[in-house]
């Protein structure tokens, strides 16, 4: 267990470690920021000393040697258009983004299980029918598109939900959260549930799959035959043996619902990191892209491990042990 | 005494798209208590499906549509569910085929078992924990303490069969269907169980029907035995008068097929065809295209069954043996 976990962390160093020299290339060698940061009133010369301050000036291969030994120290650069630090401007940032992520996935896990048992259970029903018509629409609807009608119903049609923005936020253990009170809820819940979306039908899709599967196994059978009850045959024996395909994909999901939330974040105004990585974007301010990535690049990382770890405890007969090849 | 189980003209269809599957059509038969009734067929013969019926659970498409299936006196046709689930475990149990796939594999022992108990007693976590490793130590594993607290693939495939038929025996029901229980397992094993059945049944006066296409194994184990061909049963009677002088066509003919009837390096004997689909039965004797011994009526009219003495039956126009069932 514990070789188990050392080795998985050293690999989780490799991969940072190759995905800081991916990233700090990838993005450095696109455009010019210096042009995009001067005024158009700026000399040559002041443009030379402007860049001088920067360190844009310097080959590539130092900027990059400076860029790993301040890394080592948790610092990735300056924002070039906040001048504050780049990962604290994200860090700053995340617990908004944490925040509707983690209520995405509730969402995704409270509606979209009892919905995937109920199809995968009594599959020729008109219920599962449409069900499932309605999963294909969560895939297939773009995330914009169903942001800006849920808009158009909920906020400007029937005036119930706020449109835009995050609620008051309260600090609690140092993590801003808005989820206290109950305009924060309401600022909350039009941008999560359009988050989670398209979750709450990869979930429907899973657990249906699975149930189907799981509901004529010999197990659910003989735990017929000893007179077991349905709720504790469903809740139980089948339920368990669902969630591990659901636990390891919505694991990485949460990773991606933290990290592509832009659209979502930029269509309610939510003040979260998908917006700042959009506006880092179209300025160029590549350090904030490069620490946004990187950032991004560790909670997959992370998550990925945690999924191991909650999978051997859903599933005994996977043991968290090196392979003896 | 009344018989443990007694079915009457139970007839269990499917409707599937193909048409009308008849697994079970038209079986009777009956269990006296600690009686052992071995209950014989080739594959898609319905003797599972029989099984599964007497339990209750037969799954849409398919449906009891006739018959009668009366455990201890009490009509189960028609239960409802809940009706069904009380029975289930308590006056009748089920041990299934495969060992590997009957136990939940991301569920302990102990929490397979102790929610087996308290589905019909309402006893304590601790009671039911101790009841559990008792039937453990019971069916000969060995410190069931620690056992109780393992996962079935922690368990070889003849201990898992040895859980289940602890379970099963959990709550002393006087009906254990066994639905062939040691196919899955190799020889020793086999022996080995089928032993220990045998003496667990005998000590708490279990009846059984076990459901098998061993003929050795039923030759052993059984006090009776039917024999069942394309959904119904073609023949019955006491065990060994049955298998020394099969009076149908087709018993004569798996005795026939069994190794040691053979001469050792000649090819085995074999009933020449294949069963017949249970969608499209032929309008006579479902078995007369595979008999050697088939006549015109064989082909017009399905026979009905033919008493013998001895309580044995049969179900042809033509039985074999006759000269040695009169003597």
């Amino acid at each position: 267990m514990l070789a188990f976990i050392l080795r998985r962390l050293a690999q989780a160093l490799f991969v940072i470690a190759a995905m800081l020299v991916i990233v700090f290339f990838g993005v450095n060698v696109v455009g010019d920021p210096i042009y995009m940061l001067i005024s158009p009133e700026m000399d040559q010369q002041q443009i030379a000393e402007t860049a001088r301050a920067l360190g844009l000036d310097r080959p590539i291969w130092e900027q990059f040697l400076v860029f790993l030994k301040n890394a080592a120290q948790g610092d990735l650069g300056r924002s070039f258009v906040h001048g504050e630090s780049a990962i604290k401007l994200i860090l700053h940032r995340m617990p908004a983004t944490l925040e509707l992520a983690f209520v995405a996935l509730v969402l995704a896990i409270v509606i979209g299980l009892p919905l995937g048992l109920y199809a995968g259970l009594k599959p020729e029903s008109r219920l599962s029918r449409f069900i499932m018509a309605v999963s294909i629409l969560g895939f297939s609807l773009p995330t914009f598109w169903v942001g800006l009608m849920l808009i158009l119903t909920f906020a400007v049609g029937l005036g119930w939900l706020p449109a835009t923005g995050r609620g008051p936020t309260v600090s609690i253990l140092g993590l801003e959260t808005s989820l206290l009170s109950l305009k924060g809820w309401q600022h909350v819940a039009l941008p999560a549930l359009n988050l989670a979306l398209l979750k709450i039908s990869l979930v429907i899709r899973l657990a249906r799959a699975g149930a189907r599967e799981a509901a004529l196994m010999d197990y659910v059978k003989f735990a017929r035959a000893k007179g077991l009850s349905q709720s504790r045959i469903i809740g139980v024996h089948i339920l368990k043996n669902i969630m591990i395909p659901i636990v390891t994909v919505l694991g990485l999901e949460f990773g991606s619902l933290v990290a592509f939330s832009v659209v979502t974040e930029t269509i309610f105004a939510w003040p979260g990191m998908g917006r700042l990585l959009l506006e880092a974007i179209t300025r160029l301010d590549r350090p904030v892209i490069v620490a946004y990535v990187m950032v991004v690049v560790v909670l997959f990382v992370t998550i990925n491990l945690l999924v191991d770890l909650v999978y051997s405890a859903l599933d005994p007969r996977v043991r968290l042990t090196e392979a003896t090849s | 005494m009344a018989p443990v189980l007694e079915v009457s003209g139970l007839k269990t269809h499917f409707f599937t798209r193909a048409g009308t599957v008849k697994s079970v059509d038209g079986v009777s038969f009956h269990v006296e208590r600690g009686e052992v009734l071995g209950l014989v067929g080739e594959s898609g013969s319905g003797k599972s499906v029989t099984g599964f019926s007497v339990m209750g659970l037969i799954d849409p498409p398919g449906r009891i549509v006739e018959g009668s299936i009366k455990l201890n006196g009490k009509e189960l046709v028609g239960l409802d569910e809940e009706g069904f689930r009380e029975v289930r475990g308590r006056e009748v149990a089920m041990i299934f085929q495969d060992p590997m796939m009957t136990l939940n594999p991301v569920l302990r022992v102990d929490t397979q078992m102790i929610e087996a108990v308290t589905a019909h007693d309402k006893v304590s976590h601790k009671a039911a924990r101790e009841r559990s490793r008792d039937a453990l130590a019971k069916v000969g594993i060995p410190s069931p303490e620690e056992r109780l607290n393992a996962y079935p693939h922690q368990f070889s495939g003849g201990m898992r069969q040895r859980v289940a038929i602890a379970i099963a025996l959990l709550h002393r029901p006087p009906l254990i269907i066994c639905d062939e229980p040691t196919t899955a397992l190799d020889v020793t094993i086999q022996s080995q169980i089928l032993a220990e059945m045998q003496g667990l049944c005998a000590d708490t006066g279990t009846a059984l029907v076990w459901i098998t296409h061993d003929l050795g194994v039923v030759a052993g184990l059984a006090d009776r035995i039917a024999v069942m061909y394309a959904g119904r049963i073609v023949e019955t009677g006491a065990v060994d008068p049955v298998l020394d002088t099969p009076l149908h066509p087709y018993t004569s003919g798996l005795l026939g097929s069994l190794p040691a009837e053979g001469e050792p390096g000649a090819p085995l004997r074999q009933i020449r065809g294949s069963t017949p689909s249970l969608a499209r039965l032929p309008q006579g004797c479902a078995f007369a295209a595979r008999c050697d011994y088939v006549q015109a009526d064989c082909l017009a009219l399905a026979p009905d069954v033919t008493p013998f003495p001895g309580a044995r039956g049969v179900r042809c126009h033509h039985p074999l043996n006759l000269a040695g069932v009169a003597a």
